[in-house]
């Protein structure tokens, strides 16, 4: 085989795609088996893409100057510079080249507007665009292999020989003349988080797969790879406590939080609901909870907030007092009474609500404000929902070049080792999240993944 | 009413679906569930027709089984759908039905075209089913004209009071408390809707195939509707040929009603073989055993009746004539009969349903 694409989600396929129209024959190694195949890509909705006018996929335009100025907000200026201009640049491309590969788009979802000018929605959501690349994947000719784990790579000078895999309990190796790792970050592999989040990562939901347990990562690191990125680095949110453990997916999550309060298992509150936009913020409340004990928390609303956000998957718990509910969700009764209290008889008379907007209901007089969106919880009845932090995905990588290439620890890069999507997702962001972005670093990556392995085994 | 576990079952199911959304794109059924906070026995009769069973939401879905979520939108959808079409039936004896569609279907298809035949060997003698028939009022000397008039008059009004009553109940039942669905705006929505068969686009990607999404099922499905369109209207330009016109059948095959029905047979032969196939060749998992049972008499039944009309156009020459139009005539009584207790009761249901969402949409 002239080129080996390891892992089987977005990046992947956009590699393997690219790869294989660029005259390569290339085999796909996706560890997870068929029907549960393309990572964490198949939770996903949309793709971040600046246009000058609008097409298929997005309204309005979107110039690269915007989505590099949102970029560096979210980043505090901690990206690779170069790469993410090249990421923006090529995003513009990619509307068109996904329609080439098949993709359908659809308006954006209810509950997703303010997303409609800077994202695509493709039809169906990340398992149809899953499906639609392997069916792409499979018309042009690549081979593609479930079920089979890539765990290390035989390595002569800067050039990978073969990739070592495990496939049904024995371990075997494939010969190549180039290698793509597009195998995600490794979010699920619990022992390894609790290397740096201790025993908290234990209370962890993983909202993805349960495969992306970076094997193909450490097997890089083994090889020589340039580590890049916080290892403490997550993209955590709020779920739902009742989540299953993994690939909970999007329906776990849970948007309650600015409309009422959210308090710790002490029945206390613990940072300000209402500091900024959800859109803005919702990233920000997972790492919240995983710093608190047992990493628990509870969002608290009244009747008033019912309709008001996107429902989760599970209903919240309901009682007719804030007595009982503290009691159906296994609070202390007493502490939950008089943090309530506390909070109502904080809030600054005379606000108009406007979730929409920074409106002007907040506390005063808190020591942790309330500071937009602050309405009494005095409406019964009164919900409660148990949450827990959701890891969405991990920031640590590998360093890549502008042709995908990764580089080794002394900084020079392999002759035939190139990395796409999560696994080098952190060398643009760093750290901070733009909702769609992660699909553009993988798709605009994984093409150039693609291209590169296929000129490195012509020339 | 659905057994209570049913429907909570739709409610659980749809709560995933509200909380989710990435199917929006496909049909009308998610913008629905969208606008309800829980699902109730009324939501689901509604959202049951109105999905058009494309199938699209069940490949897409990361949470089909095993998962522990275990979504599967469309099989829920067909198994609600088929027992609202037996719930909202009369008489209840024959609504029994549609739990045995193959045979119910064929058990009464066989038994019309054997009292037909026994009717014309008794009544006009057995010479009118062995002796060429050729000339004006050929037909009617096998059947006289009398004969086919008032049992298809017959049988057709008891059919159409069946599924009248059917659609009031129905209409009343999803109602729920937003008052009155029917308006002009929102009719000529639904109109439109169903004569484009906006909904087997599946939003582009069509519907259900051996492997994923083709265009091939909305195709089908026009060939078929339009094709009985075609055959009703040459029935009404034959009517008008003998009863203004003055000429007696049958007519010469480039006439309007011979061309017409002609067209409207093929179209139908093709089309329901073309959904057939579909059937036969995607994935049984998104679908329900008894809906797929009842697709299957259903079109069997309408190949049967194009194909005995074909027939009989091709051999009206000869001494066949007269026991193929007994055939013929017997199936067509059998369509008459059975349509108010089979698949095609989903022409009433699922345009109720689009009303419906057509004013909910206008409205939200
Ligand atoms: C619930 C949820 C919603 C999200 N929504 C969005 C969104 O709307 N837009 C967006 O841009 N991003 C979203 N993300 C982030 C998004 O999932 C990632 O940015 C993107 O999908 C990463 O693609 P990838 O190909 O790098 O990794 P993945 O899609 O995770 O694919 C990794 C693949 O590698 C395979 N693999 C792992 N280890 C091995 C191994 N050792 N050998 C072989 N194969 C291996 C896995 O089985 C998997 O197929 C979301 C994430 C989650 C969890
Ligand atoms: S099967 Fe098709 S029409 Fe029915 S709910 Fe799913 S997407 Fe909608």
């Amino acid at each position: 085989m002239d080129v080996a694409v390891c892992g089987g989600g977005n990046a992947a396929l956009c590699a393997a795609i690219a790869a294989r129209r660029a005259g390569a024959s290339v085999v796909l190694l996706e560890r997870a088996p068929a029907y549960v195949r393309g990572g964490n890509t198949r939770h996903t909705r949309d793709i971040r893409l600046a246009h000058d006018e609008p097409n298929a996929a997005a309204t309005g335009s979107y110039a690269e100057e915007e989505l590099l100025d949102d970029l560096l907000r979210v980043t505090a200026g901690e990206t690779n510079r170069p790469l993410a201009e090249l990421t923006i640049r090529e995003s513009k491309s990619l509307a068109s080249w996904m329609s080439e590969q098949g993709v359908h788009w659809q308006k954006p979802l209810k509950g997703t507007l303010h997303l409609a000018r800077t994202n695509g929605f493709f039809l169906g959501g990340g398992k149809n665009l899953v499906n639609t690349y392997y069916d792409t994947v499979e018309r042009l000719g690549v081979r593609v292999v479930y079920e089979t784990s890539v765990v290390g790579f035989e390595l002569r000078e800067r050039a990978v020989q073969a990739v070592v895999y495990e496939r049904a309990g024995a371990v075997e190796r494939l010969r190549c003349g180039a290698v793509i790792v597009a195998a995600g970050g490794f979010e699920a592999d619990v022992d390894w988080l609790k290397e740096y989040w201790g025993d908290a990562a234990g209370q962890f939901r993983i909202r993805g797969t349960p495969y992306n347990t970076g094997l193909a990562l450490k097997a890089l690191y083994e090889a020589g790879a340039k580590r890049i990125g916080d290892p403490r680095g997550l993209h955590c949110i709020a779920v739902d406590a009742r989540a299953p453990k993994f690939d909970g997916g999007i329906v776990t999550r849970i948007d309650a939080i600015p409309f009422g309060i959210a308090v710790g298992a002490d029945g206390a509150r613990f940072y300000d609901e209402g500091e900024d936009l959800w859109p803005k913020r919702y990233a920000i409340w997972g790492k919240l909870i995983a710093e608190l004990p047992g990493q628990a928390a509870y969002a608290i609303f009244d009747r008033k907030s019912i309709g008001g956000f996107i429902p989760s998957v599970y209903r919240p718990l309901c009682a007719q007092s804030i007595e009982e509910l503290a009691l159906v969700l296994d609070l202390e009764p007493g502490a939950l009474v008089r943090t309530v209290t506390a909070f109502n008889d904080a809030i600054r008379p005379g606000g108009t609500f406007q979730p929409g907007s920074l409106d002007d209901c907040r506390t005063e007089g808190l020591a942790i404000p309330k500071s937009h969106w602050a309405r009494p919880i005095d409406t019964p009845p009164y919900y409660g929902y148990p949450l827990r932090p959701g890891v969405t995905f991990t920031y640590l990588g590998v360093e890549v070049d502008a042709g995908a290439r990764v580089i080794d620890a002394d900084g020079r890069g392999f002759d035939n080792v190139f990395a796409a999507g999560e696994c080098m997702a952190g060398n643009i962001l760093s750290r901070g999240y733009l909702a769609g972005f992660g699909l553009t670093i993988g798709t605009v990556f994984g093409r150039i993944a693609g291209e590169s392995a296929a000129a490195h085994v012509r020339a | 009413m659905f057994e209570p576990d049913f429907t909570a079952e739709a409610d659980r199911q749809l709560s995933v679906c509200n909380a989710c959304r990435y199917c929006e794109g496909f049909c009308a059924v998610f913008g629905a569930v969208e606008l309800r906070a829980a699902i109730g026995d009324g939501d689901v009769a509604y959202l049951a027709n109105l999905c058009h069973d494309c199938r699209m939401c069940f490949d897409a879905c990361m949470f089909t089984p095993p998962h522990e979520f275990a979504v599967n939108i469309p099989a829920l959808m067909a198994e609600a759908r088929v027992q609202t079409y037996e719930r909202y039936s009369r008489p209840r004896v024959l609504a029994g039905l549609f739990r045995t569609p193959g045979w119910a279907i064929g058990g009464v298809t066989l038994a019309c075209i054997v009292v037909v035949t026994l009717l014309v060997a008794f009544g006009m003698g057995t010479t009118a089913l062995e002796t060429v028939q050729v000339g004006p009022g050929a037909f009617y000397r096998v059947v006289p004209y009398l004969a086919m008039v008032v049992p298809a008059v017959v049988l057709g009004a008891f059919g159409i009071l069946v599924l009248v009553y059917g659609a009031r109940s129905y209409a009343n039942d999803i109602r729920s408390g937003d008052g009155r669905f029917v308006s002009l705006r929102s009719v000529s929505t639904a109109i439109r809707d169903a004569i484009t068969l906006v909904y087997l686009k599946g939003g582009g990607e069509g519907c259900y195939d051996v492997k994923r999404g083709s265009p091939w099922r909305r195709f089908f499905h026009m060939l078929v509707f339009w094709g009985v369109l075609a055959d009703f209207s040459a029935t009404i330009c034959a009517a008008i040929a003998q009863d203004l016109l003055g000429y007696l059948p049958p007519y010469p095959l480039w006439s309007i009603p011979v061309a017409l029905g002609t067209l409207g047979g093929v179209a139908i032969v093709v089309g329901a073989a073309g959904l057939i196939a579909l059937k036969v060749r995607s994935d049984a998992k998104p679908t329900s055993a008894r809906m797929i049972a009842m697709d299957y008499a259903f079109l069997a039944m309408l190949e049967t009746v194009a194909l005995t009309g074909l027939a009989l156009l091709a051999f009206r020459s000869t001494a066949a004539m007269g026991s193929l139009l007994a055939i013929h005539l017997g199936s067509l009584a059998a369509l008459f009969i059975t349509a108010p207790y089979g698949k095609f009761v989903h022409i009433v249901y699922r345009s109720i349903a689009l009303v419906k969402n057509a004013a909910e949409q206008n409205g939200a």
